[in-house]
């Protein structure tokens, strides 16, 4: 099977005929994705004897014509609990954890009768946008594999991408879904927080993470966004009373749209090439009908400072929990009780993960809690205003997903500084709580550009929409890399 | 030089949920280690807090019940520190904003003044787990964590130890009528850290301030007051200075002892529980839960005394537990006469429960089977000594006393025709009785009655029995 | 506002991570010029602005108090991930403490 030519809806006929089982499916995807994976490390864990297990149960039982996900692979990032399978996190601390419990999302693949493959690599915690910051292995991105696919789903995006598996899941805390969609040239969601439980997603940013889909197709992503959606009891921020069919208005043209154009996402700092993608885009939508003007987010210079305060104080609350004591690696050679907790914790966790609980501590310790923590609320607070205000006459904004084109491995990772400035265009949609598409928009020395479509709360529907449209009239997305994939 | 002593509470009352406050795992502790566990109570990754309604309106009982004002807008802060029984490594309690503040408890001092001791604040959060300590190693066991605590956090408003315990006894009974918590010290579910200083009488500024800690029940509280008065007195009169620091109370020497040196305030690193969106309390909620308290003490005993006939004295007795209030109210209710009553609960009841250290749910004794043995006295069925051992046998064994007495033939004989042969009898037999009797000598119807009742084996009416026999005698 | 050594010492004693003198140099100054970076907020008005610490308008998300059943299988999984077990307790080396700690 072919993931760059068949979409969702060609796979899904061909097993309702039978032309193709469930089981041959899943077979044949290991089988290329073991070779593919050799030359871009996108997986952490298979599960191949479970995933064909469960192939072959779901094709005994007859594929459901109903059901468009009944036997179709997917691939997990490893921060997402899945009940049995290994789930790392990258970290090293987490090594040889197995979970005792399936986050709610899994449980939704598996009612779906979808077919798990396997793990996904990503910087460990989900801290990172290169995947280099993973305790296991760097992901290459299959356009040119000695540039860095993104992340921190960079493993998620990159099997898309190579076309190892038709969807894969990521989570976006600021820009984790939709950066390395952009770097790797596929569709990546950044759902509205509290659209998808966020019961097993190990927690980074607890007020900024949200679960999402990756596809190489704006139908086919919103079709999965369908089944993941939905008010979970478990999840106290988790909303339900907006659902809808995300595929409902796909046709419905973006005649009369209103779309901003923020003039700060285009501004210094965004390399040449990616501007001109994002204007291009511009002119694409105006030509198809909607209505496309400058808009400000004046204080989305911010972002970064606060997004860095928010996440990583939340954060060093979110993984105090690893600890050695429970569950998870505890330091050999620790004699007491606080070896246990220094040393397990000193050795479990890589620089960046120990740099973020450090500025999350300092953030929120004695004295500092105001200039930091609370000032960083407040200007999140004034972010969100902003978009309020441009969606009061505006539909969607548009704007590029990252500043630059994949940069190459070992680039940035020496100075945080540079790599948290990447975050610029992604943070404030986390900060807002805002849902975020990334869909490709172009190339630039033969690497993806992403764009970026950002709705209002609880409107993923009209952001497809627009994605939707514009895929229809490109075919930037009909590209596939000559690295990877098994064409 | 004279002092004068300030002294405040930090009291944590677990709050007797069926559920903890964050996880739907049982409210209980058992035998088995983590057997009342699940995910959210090991802190796994992933995982998220929900919030139990039972427990917020248990502590929304626990305020109104203690006259303290509901905050309309809550949120749950996150306190982050390391210790094993802490799983997530942070507990959510509430920092910023505590679900009630300024209320106050009326506490009787000698001589019947009363004093308004202020309650400052009371909070929501959830316990941790436990720790125990044996050679080299700690066992922990999560059962605990997350069990619903309210902390009710006192004004400085107490002057003396006296003040303090006496504080400390009215909130115990206000907390348990409440109807929230079993308040059992020596079982966890009330603990309490105390706060105290001296200053010179005349000075407006506190006195540098220690903290108890490990105290281990009421008199403990007293004692470990009084010491810690006495040591910061000897301290300034000598000269020195009064260090911050937490004290422990040595049960076996009655000192208090260093623990700690507070150096700075610790540092929690606060802020607010992004998992649980904010609680709005609405007034229509709070007249709710206000519906839901049960009556309190002082109004108890006001009814005790104006309508059922009650003593003042008995109706303090009877209210000092609310187990012994309910049952006095259930047994009055069954159809006893409530002085009756009121007098079997505080005398004979109550040593029995001394005597075998038992509460009243630990024995087998019913409202239902008291009443009807009360009864039983009354229409003269049973003697009053009878009684003692049909009481036995409803306490221990949770008989129905009628049929027990009437299966066991300890009727009361009480017919004339049966009795009247039996005194004649008794009398024929013991004509130096009688003379004496005669000759004013009021012995000898004690002998006559002991007969009676030796003849009857003690199932003759007293009284019947009385008025028969100086009939007898003065037909004689 | 650079920050000293000292209070990156601190921190990762908060932290419970530990860090040698090269490791210490060298966040010291990236946590120096990160914080710097933190400081521009400083330039934003905030004054009368709420702070923002939920993003979903959501109040009352609460649930019935209703006890799950406990459930050995899952206690048994549990226990089996912990590093070190004994008699259904959770092992750790010795917390030099006395007694029963309770919260804080």
């Amino acid at each position: 099977m072919n993931f760059f030519d068949n979409d969702l809806t060609t796979i899904h006929n061909q097993l309702v005929n039978q032309e193709l089982t469930s089981y041959d499916l899943t077979k044949q995807t290991i089988d290329a994705l073991k070779e593919t994976d050799k030359t871009i490390d996108a997986f952490l864990t298979l599960d191949e004897a479970n995933a064909l297990a469960t192939a072959k149960a779901i094709d005994e039982k007859g594929i459901d014509p109903d059901n468009l996900f009944a036997g179709i692979p997917i691939a997990i990032k490893d921060n997402i609990m899945t009940k049995g399978l290994r789930t790392t996190a990258a970290s090293k601390i987490l090594e040889n954890f197995t979970p005792v419990y399936d986050a709610t999302v899994m449980e939704k693949i598996h009612a779906n009768d979808m077919v798990v493959i396997g793990k996904t690599n990503m910087d460990e915690f989900a801290m990172g946008g290169s995947t280099e910051n993973s305790a296991f292995k760097t992901t290459k991105n299959p356009w040119n594999t000695t540039k860095v696919p993104g992340g921190s789903s960079g493993g998620s995006a990159a099997a898309v991408s190579a076309g190892m598996v038709p969807f894969t899941l990521g989570s976006d805390t600021g820009g984790s879904i939709r950066q390395p969609a952009s770097f790797t040239g596929v569709v990546g969601m950044k759902p509205t927080y509290g659209r998808i439980s966020r019961w097993g997603l190990i927690a980074f940013g607890s007020s900024l993470d949200q679960i999402g889909p990756f596809s190489r197709s704006v139908k086919d992503n919103a079709a999965l966004l369908n089944i993941l959606v939905g008010v979970d009891k478990r999840d106290g921020t988790s909303v339900g009373d907006h659902d809808a069919d995300f595929t409902a208005k796909l046709d419905a043209g973006v005649k009369g749209l209103r779309i901003g154009l923020p003039k700060e996402y285009l501004g210094a700092g965004v390399q040449q090439e990616v501007k001109d993608a994002i204007l291009a885009a511009a002119d694409k939508y105006r030509e198809l009908g909607a209505i496309v003007d400058e808009v400000s987010l004046p204080h989305s210079k911010y972002g970064v400072a606060a997004y860095y305060i928010i996440s990583s104080s939340e954060a060093s609350s979110n993984l105090q929990r690893f600890d050695g004591i429970r569950y998870g690696v505890r330091a050999k050679d620790a004699k007491n009780l606080n070896d246990v907790y220094v040393d397990s914790r000193t050795q479990g966790f890589g620089p960046e993960v120990k740099r973020r609980i450090m500025l999350g501590m300092y953030s929120l310790s004695a004295g500092y809690y105001d200039a930091y923590f609370k000032k960083a609320a407040q200007v999140r607070t004034l972010m969100r205003q902003d978009f309020a205000n441009i969606f009061k006459d505006h539909d969607l904004v548009l704007g590029p997903v990252a500043p630059t084109t994949a940069y190459g491995i070992g680039e940035d990772v020496s100075d945080p500084l540079t790599m948290y400035a990447g975050d610029v265009l992604s943070v404030p949609v986390n900060l807002a709580g805002l849902p975020g598409l990334s869909l490709p928009a172009g190339f630039a020395d033969g690497l993806p550009i992403g764009m970026q479509i950002i709705g209002q709360s609880f409107d993923e529907a009209t952001i497809y929409q627009a994605g939707y449209a514009f895929e229809q009239a490109t075919d930037f997305h009909k590209q596939v890399p000559t690295l990877g994939g098994n064409n | 030089m004279n002092f004068e002593t300030t002294i405040g509470l930090e009291v944590h009352v677990e709050l007797k949920t069926k559920s903890k406050m964050f996880s739907p795992s049982a409210n209980e502790f058992g035998d088995t280690p983590n057997m009342n566990t699940n995910v959210i109570d090991w802190g796994y990754p992933g995982v998220l807090p929900s919030v139990n309604k039972g427990a917020l309106e248990y502590g929304m009982r626990a305020a109104l019940a203690l006259n303290a004002t509901i905050a309309k807008e809550n949120h749950f802060d996150r306190k982050n520190y390391f210790y094993p029984d802490n799983p997530k490594a942070y507990q959510i309690t509430q920092f910023e904003q505590p679900i009630g503040h300024d209320g106050w408890v009326e506490v009787e001092l000698e001589a019947g003044d009363t004093k308004k001791i202020g309650i400052e604040e009371l909070h929501l959060e959830e316990d941790a787990g436990k720790n125990t300590h044996r050679g080299q190693n700690s066992y922990v066991d999560l059962n605990r964590q997350g069990t619903p605590l309210i902390e009710i956090v006192s004004k400085p408003d107490m002057a003396s130890p006296e003040e303090a315990y006496k504080y400390l006894e009215t909130l115990r009974q206000v907390i348990q009528f409440s109807g929230v918590s079993d308040v059992k010290m020596e079982e966890g579910s009330l603990r309490v850290d105390a706060n105290i200083s001296i200053r010179p009488v005349g000075q407006t500024e506190y006195g540098t301030k220690t903290e108890l800690k490990n105290i281990n029940s009421f008199n403990y509280l007293r004692k470990g007051l009084e010491y810690e008065e006495k040591r910061q007195a000897q301290i300034l009169l000598s000269g020195g200075t009064i260090r911050q620091e937490t004290r422990g109370y040595n049960e076996n020497t009655g000192e208090t002892v260093l623990q700690r040196i507070k150096e700075g305030s610790d540092d929690y690193r606060y802020f607010p529980e992004p998992d649980i969106p904010p609680i709005h309390i609405s007034d229509d909620w709070i007249e709710a839960v206000r519906q839901s308290i049960p009556e309190m003490p002082a109004a108890r005993r006001q009814r005790y005394v104006n309508d059922l006939g009650l003593s003042a004295a008995d109706a303090t007795v009877l209210t000092q537990s609310l187990e012994m209030s309910d049952f006095f109210e259930a047994t009055v209710k069954a159809g006893a006469d409530a002085k009756l009553a009121a007098n079997w609960l505080q005398g004979e009841v109550s040593a029995y429960l001394n005597a075998e250290k038992l509460e009243l749910a630990g024995t087998k004794l019913t409202a239902e089977n008291l009443a009807t043995m009360i009864n039983l006295i009354t229409d003269g069925t049973i003697s009053s000594k009878i009684a003692k051992k049909v009481f036995k046998e409803i306490i221990t064994n949770g008989t129905e006393p009628k049929q027990w007495v009437e299966a066991k033939g300890l009727v009361q004989l009480s017919d004339p025709a049966k009795l009247l042969p039996i005194i004649t009898e008794i009398l024929d037999n013991n004509q130096q009785s009688i003379d004496d009797f005669k000759k004013g000598k009021d012995r000898a119807i004690g002998f006559l009655v002991g007969q009676i009742m030796k003849q009857t084996r003690g199932q003759a009416n007293p009284k019947v029995v009385n008025q028969l026999l100086m009939k007898e005698l003065k037909q004689r | 506002m650079a920050i000293s050594k000292e209070q990156v010492t601190h921190v990762a004693n908060l932290a419970r991570l530990s860090f040698d003198d090269a490791e210490l140099s060298q966040f010291t100054d990236q946590m120096s010029e990160i914080t710097d970076m933190f400081n521009e907020l400083q330039a934003v008005d905030t004054t009368d602005v709420e702070p923002m610490t939920h993003v979903v308008d959501l109040v009352n998300v609460v649930r019935e108090d209703v006890p799950a059943p406990a459930d050995p299988e899952e206690r048994k999984a549990l226990l089996a991930n912990a590093p070190d077990t004994e008699d259904g307790y959770i092992k750790v080396p010795a917390i030099f403490n006395n007694g029963e700690d309770s919260a804080e």
